[in-house]
């Protein structure tokens, strides 16, 4: 668990982060979200200390964050950037092994490792260990990236705008990376984002930032359906309100028994996906399969109904 | 390839059997007068003028990697200004000056040459060290701290490393001026291939004058060309 308290940051008169509180659970992505200028960057890397506060603490698994040498801290928290920051002149399995073997772990842990993220991260090993960064695709290095920031298994990982620099598509196969594998190591990950869009795809919670100020800290769903201020609302935009609470709902939810006509959506697909489904074929219901057999279907008015019926 | 061994091949040819030259220069030398210079074996003089440089480069290198380091980093950005001005003026005194200021101070030979070569190649080190260490690549400094290197591992592990190719073309520059300037160190009585130089201008030998000019030519040529090999390599292996 992450207790940020407080924290506080001011450059001569203006205060950049001001009386920040907030906690994170261990296992949970929570994005960080405002537009430049928020302090929401700086509220990043205050966590691990690459921005000393001006007051208040963190404290991880209920210690504070004080109490160790700043670069000793840092090797217990991941940290990826945008423009993934590798080193050019060390190869991919090097660029990995950096913090373990900052930690000393033995050679052949390491070794291990380093073949298990490339796998994770649908790199073969054989084929990419030994390259450099140079060689990589976007993409490839932004993975390389992450790997990095997660090889010593830290108890939190802080990302600031790990996919701000990757075109549209190869962004989201990296944010549905990133969740795959948060789920599949359970990682505590604060990620800061200036894009409503990825931070209601990714954060479990999501926390918008406004002028150094936590104006809310709370569920997507929430984020959308009760908005704190008109700055909330904006970020999250009027028009869009209602379809990205559909993209946060899977059609399980309101799945309904009996058979309906053409092609099948899978349980986990999304409301949005499901409407869109139907807009696009001219359908009134779309069915729903689990596991290869159909479970029921999804009618346009049971969606309209759960749009209009938000907590 | 084939350029780069018949240099070299030539030189040593020069160097190690001067007399298979003798017809070439014939026609150089005044009548009568010796053709080729024998008063100290070429080899000798080659290895004392490298040996020279070597130490001139290698204590200026050492000194202003050492001031460029210092300078680069928070505590020592204040001096910055301070150093590039001291190494400039030892850009600007002519290395003659140098050796005739030198000489009442240390005697003759090769002394002198020395303290005047380092002098000269400072600037050129430093200041590429300096460019070297200043334009790294932003987010890799920022992943280096991020990710927990202390102060003494992101110099030596991230920043030097990166810096090298052009700390390099730094130390390039100043050999191969060395090498041209350790020539004059022979007005003060230190061993070097100028000496040949000097008995030929001052007997009317241009033959000598030619023998000294080519051996030093050719050294600069295939050690610049050496140099540069290893900096395209070292540069290529870390994809900069």
């Amino acid at each position: 668990m992450i207790e940020i308290d407080r924290l506080t940051k001011t450059y001569g008169a203006t205060k950049a982060v001001d009386s920040v509180s907030m906690t994170v659970e261990a296992g949970t992505i929570t994005a960080i979200v405002g537009t430049s200028g928020s302090g929401k960057t700086t509220l990043l890397r205050m966590v691990n200390r690459l921005e000393e506060p001006s007051a208040g603490e963190v404290r991880i698994n209920g210690t504070s964050t004080l109490t160790v040498k700043p670069h000793i801290l840092r090797r217990r928290i991941g940290y990826a950037i945008q423009g993934h920051g590798l080193f050019p002149h060390h190869t991919v399995a090097r660029n990995i092994a950096a913090v373990p073997e900052l930690l000393q772990w033995p050679r052949d842990r390491i070794r291990a490792r380093v073949d298990e993220l490339l796998d994770l991260f649908s790199m073969d090993p054989a084929q990419f260990r030994d390259r450099y960064p140079s060689d990589l695709s976007g993409g490839q290095q932004q993975r390389v990236g992450v790997a990095r920031a997660l090889a010593s298994r830290p108890d939190l990982l802080l990302m600031d705008e790990p996919f701000g620099a990757l075109d549209p598509i190869i962004r989201a196969r990296a944010q549905d990376d990133l969740r795959r594998i948060q789920q599949k190591l359970g990682s505590t990950i604060m990620l800061v984002t200036h894009d409503m869009e990825e931070a209601m795809r990714l954060g479990d919670k999501v926390a918008v930032m406004d002028a150094g100020r936590l104006v809310q800290y709370d569920t997507p769903a929430r984020i959308i359906t009760r908005p704190a201020t008109d700055f909330v609302a904006d970020m999250v935009g009027d028009v869009e309100r209602p379809l990205r609470l559909l993209s946060l709902i899977p059609v399980s939810e309101i799945v309904a028994d009996g058979p309906a006509d053409g092609a099948a959506l899978p349980a986990g697909a999304s409301l949005r996906d499901a409407l869109s489904a139907c807009l696009w074929t001219g359908r009134s219901a779309v069915p729903v399969e689990q596991d290869g057999v159909q479970i029921g279907h999804v009618s346009l008015d049971a969606i309209r109904a759960r749009v209009e019926f938000h907590p | 390839m084939v350029l780069r061994l018949t240099v070299l091949v030539l030189l040593l040819a020069l160097v190690l059997r001067p007399d298979w030259f003798a017809s070439v220069f014939a026609p150089l030398a005044p009548a009568g007068g010796p053709v080729i210079y024998t008063r100290n074996s070429l080899l000798s003089l080659s290895l004392n003028h490298l040996g020279l440089v070597l130490a001139a480069a290698g204590a200026a290198t050492v000194i202003a990697v050492s001031l460029a380091i210092l300078v680069t980093r928070p505590a020592g950005v204040a001096f910055r200004p301070l150093a590039r001005s001291i190494a400039n003026m030892g850009q600007t005194f002519p290395p003659v000056a140098v050796l005739a200021l030198a000489v009442p101070a240390m005697g003759f030979g090769s002394a002198p040459t020395l303290v005047a070569l380092f002098l000269y190649g400072l600037l050129p080190i430093l200041e590429n060290a300096i460019t070297g260490l200043t334009n790294l690549p932003r987010a890799t400094m920022e992943a280096a701290r991020g990710i927990g290197l202390s102060r003494w591992q992101r110099l030596v592990r991230v920043e030097l490393p990166l810096a090298m190719p052009v700390i390099l073309t730094g130390i390039r520059l100043s050999v191969v001026i060395a090498l041209g300037t350790a020539t004059i160190g022979s007005t003060v009585a230190a061993h070097t291939l100028g000496e040949v130089i000097i008995a030929g201008l001052l007997t009317n030998n241009t033959a000598f004058v030619l023998q000294g000019g080519l051996i030093v030519g050719l050294f600069a040529v295939l050690i610049y060309d050496a140099m540069v090999q290893i900096e395209t390599r070292l540069a290529r292996r870390m994809r900069i």
